[in-house]
């Protein structure tokens, strides 16, 4: 009896623990190649039959045309430091330039058919345009989006599209590569640490951008790689920031939804700091260097105002949109009180060379961490090959599954 | 490098070893909280809240110990007066801890603390090695160190100690000395709990300085799991909740090392070792649970 009780506690742990650890990732992020092909099935036909009402009627106009509102779901909180803060300023601005339309919002959107709930009922409260702003939210909106062609759906960094679902995202791997620039000429080891998550194309993509960038000023430059298995989760991640810096790393950077952990910690331990996502320097008065972020709200303004009239089928907003450094969408933030003028000059001069195009961070050869050449001498990768990256540039420390 | 592995022990175990210790007295008193988990999360956000309310972690501390007994009380009323099933009552608890936690935790996401921060011991700090890995840490990990061997004291040379581990054996004992089990017991998952609370803000406003939802992400489980595995032995389960740490800290080593492991074996390493060390302990020596662990009390004598 007794015996049974201690086995049925272990297993009942167990279970737990693999439900903890299956549930902790929300996986906000776009993961390049990693989608699942297919609908997943969430939607309810009650869905259907209450929601549908002045769907059809207007089925003649523009999708996107005649809303009362917007939608936004973000997968996390608002004021993370991080990716869902981008979103939500974004949101800030639509409702600004729109004071006519409502702005909705929901956050903890899980990414599941919950999501499809959220966004019937911002239809219903009169959403024809919906922006569902983390990865996994792509399936659950293409579900709402079939069943709803009057309405417009603006996904974040998906890669698959519907008549009247568009994505859009930017190539944050451009600024990265210039933190990492000014990274190494801050380092006084050359040793620099990058905390990431679960090693997807797109995080690969900008420790690869990142290492490329200190090498091209210091070609010693390291990056060592920790993953912590998860989007966030502040212990692991001080954990990664202490254990880099007690290697020698003095500059810390990172690809997680939460930022303000690492930051902090670095700055507490007299390290440096490369910010991702959101502008965090208020963290690091002593040791922020730069960050990379995202500019959504005058895309987000110009989207809906596509929209709004009427004209979304054959924007450019309509299928993949990838908005560049030159576009504004992505953007290097300001630089910390102790960066010297030179570090700046410099990286405001590549800067001006990444916009020009003569500057290509791709450009072959690239070499991964076998000394195999993985992009030709004088060849530049196209958006999409690099957003299928799959392997870490030589003199990056870390492993990736094979 | 070693150095690096074993302060990583005590900076990443601690949170893990108070709760552990926590959920150890409420077990040898009989009851099992799976709500540990709920606890933490608790006492992290109320530790982190009254620290960015008042500025003082010590008051912060205080808060969230609260906070994690005021999640155990309510398993505490289920399950002994209520009579309810102890591992619904604390799955249940630990999913509600999840959910109340980032409902109140909205606004201090965000919000910045002067929390704990290592204090190096004089003249012990210095010592090489030693001097790094145990005299270099936080307040409440420096108090946490000293708990455990107090709490052995407690349970096994007192006879506070006797009547809690006899409300987890034979109540019988108790009721013919006219002490009420019922209340010994409330009184172990309380300090259960306060335990586990005081862990969520090791976690929250001594190493991270950091509030997130479900930041414990299954820390108090694994607290449980050690307790189990430690076989109810205060030291046993300091040992593990290190070991669990060491292996965290670890995993990030060989990470840096660039030796072609996956990470995602890695990510399991930490749950994998502690495991697999507490499976050897258990093979040399039996252990014994309490005797009447996760029975529901009935409040008449004998059952």
């Amino acid at each position: 009896m007794k015996k049974r009780m201690l086995y049925q506690s272990m297993l009942l742990l167990i279970a737990t623990i693999l439900l903890l650890s299956a549930c902790s990732q929300p996986g906000a992020e776009p993961s390049g190649n990693a989608q699942a092909e297919g609908d997943n099935g969430g939607a309810t036909s009650a869905d259907d039959t209450n929601a549908g009402g002045d769907g059809d009627a207007e089925t003649a106009e523009a999708p996107g045309t005649g809303g009362s509102a917007v939608g936004f779901i973000f997968v996390g909180a608002r004021d993370d430091y991080g990716y869902n803060q981008a979103a939500y300023l974004g949101s800030e601005a639509v409702e600004e330039a729109f004071p006519d339309l409502k702005v909705l919002r929901s956050e903890n959107v899980p990414e599941t058919a919950e999501a499809e709930r959220v966004m019937e009922q911002m239809i219903r409260d009169g959403a024809r345009i919906i922006f569902p702003t983390s990865y996994g939210h792509l399936d659950p909106a293409l579900n709402v989006a079939k069943r709803h062609p009057d309405v417009v759906f603006y996904h974040q960094g998906g890669l698959k599209t519907a008549d009247n679902l568009g994505t859009y995202f930017g190539t944050i791997w451009e600024p990265v590569y210039l933190a990492g620039i000014a990274a190494a000429e801050m380092s006084e080891s050359g040793k620099l640490g990058y905390i990431v998550s679960v090693p997807i194309p797109q995080v690969l993509l900008n420790v690869n951008a990142f290492e490329l960038g200190a090498q091209s000023v210091n070609p010693d430059a390291t990056t060592s790689v920790v993953f912590t298995g998860s989007w966030c989760d502040p212990g692991q991640q001080a954990n990664a920031a202490n254990s880099l810096i007690d290697s020698g790393v003095d500059v810390l950077s990172q690809h997680q939804d939460c930022t303000k952990t690492v930051i902090e910690t670095a700055e507490r331990r007299g390290a440096m700091s490369v910010g991702y996502h959101a502008d965090a320097s208020s963290l690091a008065p002593e040791g922020w260097i730069t960050g990379s972020v995202w500019n959504w709200p005058d895309l987000y303004v110009d989207m809906v105002q596509t929209a709004i009239d009427g004209e979304f089928a054959d924007s450019e907003y309509d299928g993949k949109y990838r908005g560049m450094l030159a576009d504004d969408v992505v953007q290097l933030t300001g630089y910390g009180a102790n960066v010297p003028e030179d570090v700046q000059a410099l990286v405001e001069e590549k800067k001006a060379a990444l916009l020009e195009g003569t500057l290509q961070p791709f450009l072959g050869p690239v070499r991964d961490q076998s000394g195999e050449v993985r992009i030709a001498e004088g060849e530049t990768p196209t958006l999409d090959e690099l957003e299928a990256a799959d392997f870490l540039v030589e003199g990056v420390i870390g492993s990736i599954p094979k | 490098m070693i150095a690096d592995i074993l302060t990583g022990a005590l900076r990443s175990g601690t949170s893990v070893m108070l709760a552990s210790q926590g959920e150890l007295i409420s077990e040898r008193a009989g009851v099992i909280n799976l709500g540990t988990e709920g606890s933490m999360l608790g006492g992290a956000l109320g530790g982190f809240a009254v620290t960015v309310w008042t500025g003082n972690p010590w008051l912060g501390t205080l808060a969230g110990g609260l906070c994690g007994l005021l999640m155990s009380l309510i398993h505490a009323f289920l399950v002994i007066t209520c009579g309810a099933n102890q591992l619904a009552t604390g799955l249940t608890l630990m999913f509600f801890g999840m959910g109340v936690t980032a409902f109140f935790g909205r606004g201090f996401v965000s919000e910045q603390i002067v929390g704990f921060n290592p204090v190096p011991i004089p003249l012990l700090a210095d010592i090489p090695l030693l001097g790094q890995v145990l005299f270099n840490h936080d307040p409440l990990t420096y108090l946490s160190i000293l708990l455990v061997p107090l709490l052995w004291l407690l349970l096994f040379r007192t006879r506070l100690g006797v009547i809690v581990r006899a409300a987890g054996e034979r109540e019988e004992v108790l009721l013919a000395a006219g002490i009420n089990p019922q209340l010994v017991r409330y009184a172990a998952v309380l300090a259960g709990g306060f335990l586990a609370g005081v862990g969520g803000v090791q976690l929250a406003v001594a190493f991270t300085h950091s509030w997130v939802e479900n930041m414990v992400q299954g820390r108090g489980v694994v607290a449980v799991a050690l307790v189990i595995f430690a076989s109810w032995k205060p030291l046993r389960a300091m040992l593990g909740a290190y070991l669990f740490g060491a292996a965290q800290a670890l995993q990030l080593t060989v990470q840096q090392s660039g030796l072609p492991i996956s990470p995602f074996f890695l990510f399991m390493l930490p749950y994998l070792l502690t495991l697999a060390a507490l499976y050897l302990v258990e093979l040399r020596q039996r252990s014994r649970m309490p005797e009447a662990l996760g029975r529901v009390f009935t409040g008449t004598s004998g059952g």
